[in-house]
């Protein structure tokens, strides 16, 4: 066989049952084999959406998303997709057709040196030379990318490789990497520090990152603060995590979180942050933090600890095998009074909502939605206000919550909610979007209609770019500028254009019945919400 | 802060573009890199000297580390290790220059390895140090090139 069977087969050996893809000349051959495989591949309309659509598959089924594209323009037009995955430690493996080997370096027809512009944010990547190390690069690639701290793989292709014949299929049983060996056991002596710093500590707090859902750790870190009624807060990659009937749960932290969050962080004396990056978003100057608390820091990954704030007692390994450890400890505290002081820090939302004929005011849209999502429902946001309105107004009822956290990647929305959905197409998906972030991404509707998958679609229409707008209120003294979308399109025709249901919602009056005719809806729907183009998200930068 | 890290690597093409990608990306100093086969040819040692705080000496050992081609980082200061470097000058000279050069060449111990009756290659082995005085010694003299190796370096038996 040839080297695209071997790799046909190899995915096949990863039960890979879908990849997300675009074609041309130089990965011509896989799809050329894939035809006699099972393996379902989805047409995306541009390439970076295929990695979008591998992020999205991946967290809503825990599998591993596959993306695939041709050298050249299709490789590096995957690039935004790769990084936007790399910042959220989201596995894939992503495939590259390359020019033939011999005229690598030579700047032909659709030649890009994708190995070389992909290095800082890839896990690790292959330029396979030769067809029979395919096997043995698919196992491996699989392998890095889901063990230790996840993220995308890259394996680069050159055509003639796929094309050479003659080979039998051997597909490694394991993998030898003497340079991979991620520590995923926590130090017994570290972990026993964790116990001795919360018997001296009055008014300890965790914050849960999105390695507490990678590392599929929620149930023993939701334990752990149960036991010891220790509060919790969670960053936005860890929005899902907490519930909003557990009073151990506070709310998101950072300058877009709540305030009685970020106020219970402040006058904590302990702090341990288990799977986030104690990055610039979540904690205002990271480096001062141990001032006047004890960091404790778990994570997978050595390098992240002590990066941006310096930690007490570092703990090293996976949050899983760490939180076993700790919860086997005979020890119990309880903190119970202290969680109820910060409880009535919580404001309740009351009368927030005006009766209005003019606008939908989006945070309480947000609110009134998700306080209706349960375990069938997954969020998946975009990137601009859309995102702040969702993280700091979601109601968290189990429903779960999908976001460009690290990377801010606008147009991640609609793609990833059709990999979510076709990840998991028991989930009712439900995509928010600005009308920014959605003209990136509204080709994909073709993709979405190609596949027959249901999402339902959220449009909050400011008619600019609000996220600039409020950039500019607060840091350019009003001064308004390229943040203009005049308006168009008008999305009732691009709903037409590609068959689907459609509805304006105008005022807040109008909000409890397009939430009912967008939950009810049986297909794919657009929703378009008429926001003011003042409306801010009052995020404290 | 100077550090030496001597890290062991897998001997595959690319690998030396991502190792010194990783300090070209973070923003670390690299003040000399040398590279070499092992006597295992499946690995290369690069010597990387580099500076800065003690945060970024600390975090350019965790992302070498992370490194998925990288299979060990030592890391010690210079005053832990045996470090050589290797230079190459080729100097113009008269004839009232010559026994200068030569007495240069006797107390520093570097050689003559290559003569016409205008110009020499002189070439010295020594600690980094050393090859700076050599250095300003030979200023006064006319140098037409010059080439060193950068540090190698090898930590103490204790």
């Amino acid at each position: 066989m040839n080297g695209a069977l071997l790799l046909v087969k190899s995915l096949e050996k990863e039960n890979v049952s879908v990849l997300f893809g675009y074609p041309g000349i130089s990965i011509c051959p896989l799809f050329d084999k894939l035809t006699e495989s099972s393996i379902h591949s989805v047409l995306v309309r541009h390439e970076v959406n295929a990695a979008h659509e591998a992020n999205g598959y991946y967290r809503s089924s825990g599998k591993v998303g596959v993306c695939v594209s041709s050298s050249g323009p299709g490789a590096t037009n995957l690039i935004t997709g790769i990084a936007t995955a790399f910042a959220d430690s989201i596995p894939m493996v992503v495939i590259t057709g390359q020019v033939k080997s011999e005229h690598i370096g030579s700047d032909l027809f659709q030649e890009a040196d994708i190995v070389g512009a992909c290095e800082s944010f890839v896990k690790y990547s292959y330029l396979v030379k030769d067809a029979s190390l395919i096997p043995k690069t698919v196992k491996e690639a699989f392998y890095i990318a889901s063990t230790g701290r996840k993220g995308p793989v890259l394996i680069d292709i050159p055509v003639d490789v796929l094309r050479d014949e003659g080979y039998e299929f051997n597909y490694p049983d394991e993998v030898k990497l003497r340079t991979y060996k991620p520590t995923l056991k926590g130090h017994s002596v570290q972990i026993k520090k964790i116990i001795n710093e919360l018997s001296k500590a009055s008014k300890p707090i965790i914050m849960v990152g999105g390695g507490v859902k990678l590392s599929d750790s929620i149930e023993e870190v939701l334990q752990f603060a149960k036991k010891h009624n220790i509060p919790f807060v969670s960053t936005m990659m860890g929005i899902g995590i907490g519930r909003d009937d557990n009073p151990l749960y506070i709310g998101m932290v950072g300058n877009n979180g709540s305030k009685f969050a970020n106020k219970a962080i402040n006058e904590a004396d302990c702090l341990i942050v288990a799977g986030a990056r104690v990055a610039d978003r979540a904690v205002k100057q990271p480096d001062l933090i141990t001032k006047d608390k004890t960091l404790i820091h778990i994570d997978v990954d050595p390098a992240e600890i002590g990066k941006n704030a310096g930690p007490n007692i570092p703990v090293v390994g996976d949050l899983k095998e760490v939180f076993i450890e700790l919860n086997k400890f005979e020890e119990q505290f309880d903190f119970s009074d202290w969680v109820n002081r910060i409880n009535t820090y919580k404001m309740t939302r009351e009368g927030l909502r005006e009766s209005t004929n003019l606008y939908v005011d989006p945070k309480e849209f947000v609110y009134s939605l998700t306080g209706r999502l349960k375990e069938e429902s997954l969020i998946v946001t975009d990137v601009g206000q859309n995102q702040i309105y969702a993280c700091s107004n979601f109601i968290s009822l189990g429903a779960g919550f999908i976001t460009s956290g690290g990377f801010g990647c606008m147009g991640f929305s609609v793609p990833a909610a059709i990999g979510a959905k076709i990840g998991n197409p028991e989930k009712r998906i439900i995509s928010l979007n600005g009308d920014g972030a959605f003209q990136m991404s509204m080709a994909e509707l073709s993709t979405l209609k190609q596949e027959n998958v249901d999402i339902k679609i959220v449009i909050f229409n400011n008619k600019s770019l609000g996220m600039i707008k409020e950039y500019q209120h607060l840091k350019y003294n009003n001064n308004y500028t390229f943040n203009e979308l005049n308006g168009y399109p008008h999305f009732d025709c691009i709903a037409k254009a590609y068959d689907i249901d459609y509805r304006e919602c105008h005022s807040n009056n109008e909000m409890e019945d397009c939430i009912n005719w967008l939950l009810s809806t049986k297909d794919t729907c657009i929703l378009e919400l008429n926001v003011d183009r003042d409306a801010f998200t009052c995020m404290n930068i | 802060m100077k550090r030496i890290f001597s890290v062991s690597v897998e001997n595959r093409f690319g690998v030396l573009s991502k190792v010194s990608s990783l300090f070209a990306r973070r923003g670390y100093n690299i003040e000399s890199l040398t590279v070499g086969e092992t006597h295992d040819p499946t690995i290369s040692n690069m010597t990387i000297v580099s500076s800065g705080s003690p945060h970024d000496l600390e975090q350019i050992e965790k992302q070498l580390n992370k490194k998925l081609d990288v299979i060990k980082v030592r890391t010690f200061k210079e005053e832990e290790s045996v470090s050589r470097e290797l230079i190459l000058v080729k100097i113009k000279y008269t004839a009232s220059d010559r026994s200068e050069i030569i007495e240069i060449c006797q107390i520093t111990k570097a050689e003559i390895v290559d003569t016409t009756d205008s110009n020499m290659i002189l070439l010295l082995c020594d600690t980094p140090d050393h090859v700076d005085k050599f250095i300003d010694m030979l200023k006064k003299f006319s140098i037409i090139e010059l080439s060193r190796t950068g540090t190698l370096a090898m930590k103490k038996c204790k």
